[in-house]
């Protein structure tokens, strides 16, 4: 089990270096700066730009001094937030977001493995249908629309919860937008679930079981749960790393202080430190949980991990 | 486990309601403030979403009224020599930073050097460069600081001295490049000085707290000179760049102010939060520029047919819905320093629609564009859902004439970036003025400069170039008597319309929300409102 992991975690090693040099380079290729704004700068004032950023060395060399600046973990300066450096932007908004991220994880998760779960017991009687339409509407439904409609339902008419902001730790504040992350989530979840366990029903040791006169719950508990989780537990790593990296609509309907955000505008600004930094964040995490998701694996099916 | 958690929220939402209303001897403003500050720092800010917090915790030798017209700031006096060169102001007595330093001309002077000092690498520093030395210094043709033109008699005296009579100066010592910074603090701690922990202030507010992404807080600061006249106690300037989202919160009493509106909610928001839109038209042009290197865009009769058949009176109303003003001239009306001078308007201003696009026809068919031949053109625009509108219309617009349009859209920053090189043929631009004067949209027009073996057009994207233009707009840097420079400055403004050397389409608008609970606010051309001028009722 121990050799497992250590040999994927060191297998993600060259992945992570490829990964930031491809996008150090395809960075600079995209047509425009960071300064070509609305107004032409003076030349002068856009040497001495150039000149404070690096910006006038010679490519290669610009690149090893990113990335000895990566190994002892300084992600450089930002070209347009100049008060405060990359990795001071990421260290605030990263707790944020993976905060946000894991608090709808959870609860996503749960509610989809119960309303999946319930959906294959009663199949094709009335809580399943309920429980599939719901499911439905919350895959179908764009977050950002579920965001707007929350935010105006809840905020504006009701009143029962702030509109948007963030105070420091309220949990008011995360009610709506964890509820929008939410919803796709333990969507993508019950179904799955609902589809495995309608499987793991139907086979042979569980019609045993049955036939052996143990209860539903028992069954459910002892012989069910596990295989049946396989296929969600294969989605639920993608599904973690969806939730911590696309929860920029949420972030932005909601004015949340996250990194979602700083994805995209600093992409427009051609604010590479920015950029690259995020990215980078980004691929550790999708790395991390894909490795977290193949250790899982291996303990919850041992065929896994004799391959 | 989902119903305990809503219940708990709910409870929480509850009980912060009645603690924020007992708690209300504070008087707070909630600003919704658009995009992230980049800076704090004056000389690394921007944007006018900066300009609003800035401008609350710094104040320079001349500050803004509620008019956003210059009074005495720090300076309790002025005076001008009789040439118009040299500057002189006195500051007042007791003004310092919140940590307890006075604030001395020293200061100021320090700021100026900082602010050309090509190490600090200042987007804005051209602003003052009608300071003696101050380009060179920028440029790096001048190494030693104490030649700039900013000098500190003694403590309490700062003497200014500029290139050429410059009626704007006092207005451009309003803007955040001309504010002081502490000396004493950047010495000690250099670039951090904005640091929360470090930061100080000498102008209303304080900077308090900054959440990134969020907001920032600033608290009113006791060590003001005029302390006693500011009413709002802490003002939170909040970072949120989705307007429908800062609409739907205003709605929900979350803020106090909005400085942008979702366009296509104009109307809606005319209608039902009636005295709270303050829309109104502010110093900055919508233009589209001709690319006069490439023909047949050379030729002044295209662009005069291009123009003609534009129908401004549209734009504003019913393609936006906010209600913009159509614009012939380049200057916008309101200006300053400008008096005397009529707007300017095309000769054929009193044709009707109609009969100008009949005639703009005619020009076309004559050079052998007609419907079946028609002249191919590409528009250029950067990614926005109004410049698309916009230039959608304009392009049926033109259609009658014999013109056949592509459009195409890119990113703001390669958008510039091509219209900088010249690769366009038609682009879509904008200014916004940076202080009151004819001169600053004229400037726009003035033929590029010579450097090193190429020329920098600077923000002249068409290249319109003109020695007649040029000669006008050096006459009018010399001109002491204000009459008489205006009348230079619409000789040359009429000059550049009648050839067409740019199309302007419409005046910008101010589009600010302003909840019944403030009172202050007044719509001024520079769209400036500093919170000092600003009170709030509960």
């Amino acid at each position: 089990m121990f050799g497992y992991a250590a040999r994927r975690v060191l297998s993600a090693l060259p992945v992570a270096l490829i990964a930031v040099t491809a996008c150090f380079f395809i960075l600079r290729l995209a047509p425009g700066g960071p300064f070509d704004g609305e107004r032409a700068l003076p030349p002068q004032t856009l040497a001495n730009l150039r000149a404070y950023y690096n910006l006038d060395l010679p490519l290669i060399q610009q690149y090893f001094i990113y990335v000895w600046g990566l190994v002892r973990g300084d992600f450089g300066p930002s070209m347009v937030y100049n008060d405060f450096t990359v990795s001071q932007m990421l260290a605030i908004g990263l707790p944020f977001t993976l905060m946000l991220g894991f608090t709808a994880f959870v609860i996503g998760t749960v509610v989809g493995l119960l309303a999946g779960s319930l959906s294959a017991l009663y199949q094709n009687k009335l809580p399943d249908y309920v429980l599939v339409l719901l499911v439905m509407i919350g895959l179908v439904v764009p977050n950002f629309l579920i965001g707007s409609i929350l935010q105006l339902v809840f905020g504006v008419y009701l009143g029962w919860f702030p509109a948007g902001g963030w105070q420091n730790g309220s949990i008011a504040h995360l009610v709506l937008p964890v509820t929008v992350l939410v919803l796709p989530h333990a969507g993508r979840t019950a179904r799955l679930m609902r589809g495995s366990m309608i499987e793991v029903l139907g086979t042979n040791y569980v019609r045993t079981a049955r036939s052996k006169g143990l209860g539903t719950r028992l069954i459910l508990a002892r012989h069910a749960i596990k295989p049946a989780l396989l296929p969600v537990v294969s989605y639920l790593g993608p599904g973690l790393s969806y939730l911590l990296t696309g929860s920029l609509v949420v972030e932005q309907i909601f004015a949340l202080p996250g990194i979602g955000r700083y994805f995209i505008s600093a992409a427009l600004n051609r604010d590479y430190g920015l950029v690259l930094g995020t990215t980078i964040l980004y691929m550790f995490i999708i790395l991390a949980v894909n490795l977290l998701v193949d250790i899982i694996y291996a303990w919850l099916d041992p065929k896994v991990r004799y391959n | 486990m989902k119903f305990t958690q809503t219940l708990t929220a709910v409870a929480t939402a509850g009980a912060m309601a009645l603690l924020m209303s007992t708690a209300a001897s504070a008087v707070t403003l909630n600003m919704m403030n658009g995009s992230e500050p980049g800076s704090i720092d004056p000389h690394k800010a921007s944007g006018d979403w900066e300009n609003r917090i800035i401008g609350d915790y710094i104040e320079g030798l001349m500050a803004e009224d509620a008019n956003a017209e210059a009074i005495p700031g720090q300076a309790e006096s002025y005076t001008i020599s009789d040439d118009g060169l040299v500057y002189t102001f006195k500051l007042r007595d007791g003004i310092q930073w919140s940590d307890g330093e006075p604030v001395t001309a020293e200061d100021f002077v320090f700021a100026f050097q900082r602010l050309f000092n090509p190490a600090t690498a200042s987007e804005y520093a051209y602003l003052q460069f009608p300071i003696v030395n101050g380009s060179e210094i920028a440029d790096g043709s001048v190494t030693d600081f104490n030649e700039l033109g900013v000098k500190a008699l003694d403590d309490k005296t700062v003497e200014i001295t500029l290139e050429g009579p410059t009626p704007f100066f006092l207005q451009a010592l309003t803007h955040y490049t001309a504010y002081p910074v502490p000396k004493h603090l950047i010495d000690k701690v250099g670039d951090q000085w904005t640091n929360v922990d470090n930061i100080v202030s000498n102008g209303p507010y304080s900077i308090k707290e900054w959440v990134p992404g969020s907001y920032i807080k600033s608290v009113k600061s006791e060590t003001y000179w005029d302390a006693a006249k500011v009413q709002i106690d802490e003002v939170n300037y909040f970072v949120q760049d989705d307007l429908s989202a800062a609409l739907s919160r205003y709605r929900a009493g979350e803020y106090d102010i909005l400085t942008d509106i979702p366009s296509d909610q104009a109307e809606w928001i005319k209608t039902n939060l009636p005295g709270q839109d303050y829309f109104a038209p502010f110093l900055g042009i919508y233009y589209y520029v001709i690319n006069q290197e490439k023909p047949p865009f050379d030729n002044p009769d295209v662009r005069k047919a291009l123009s003609m058949a534009i129908n401004r009176d549209v734009i504003g109303p019913d393609v936006l819905g906010t209600g913009e003003l159509p614009m012939y001239g380049w200057v916008p009306e309101g200006t300053a320093n400008y008096e005397g001078v009529a707007v300017y308007q095309p000769e054929w201003i009193g044709l009707s629609y109609e009969e100008r696009v009949a005639e703009a026809k005619t020009i076309m068919e004559g050079l052998g564009y007609t419907a079946s031949t028609p002249l191919q053109v590409q528009l250029k625009y950067n990614t926005n859902d109004n410049h698309q509108r916009i230039a959608v219309a304009i392009s049926s617009m033109w259609e009658q004439i014999g013109v056949k349009t592509e459009l195409f859209n890119s990113e703001t920053a390669v958008h510039y970036d091509a219209l900088r090189v010249g690769d366009f043929q038609i682009g879509r631009a904008g200014w916004l003025l940076d202080y009151s004067d004819p001169s600053n949209t004229l400037d726009l027009l003035r033929t590029g400069i010579a450097q090193g073996g190429e020329t920098n057009w600077g923000n002249n994207y068409g290249r319109y170039s003109n020695p007649e233009f040029d000669s006008l707009m050096e006459q009018a840097t010399k001109e002491q008597d204000l009459a008489a420079r205006a009348a230079l400055l619409g000789q040359a403004e009429k000059l550049a319309m009648d050839e067409y050397a740019a199309i302007p389409i419409y005046n910008y608008i101010a589009q600010n929300v302003v909840a019944p609970s403030v009172t202050g606010f007044v719509n001024n051309a520079a769209d400036i409102h500093r919170t000092r001028w600003l009170t709030k009722t509960e």
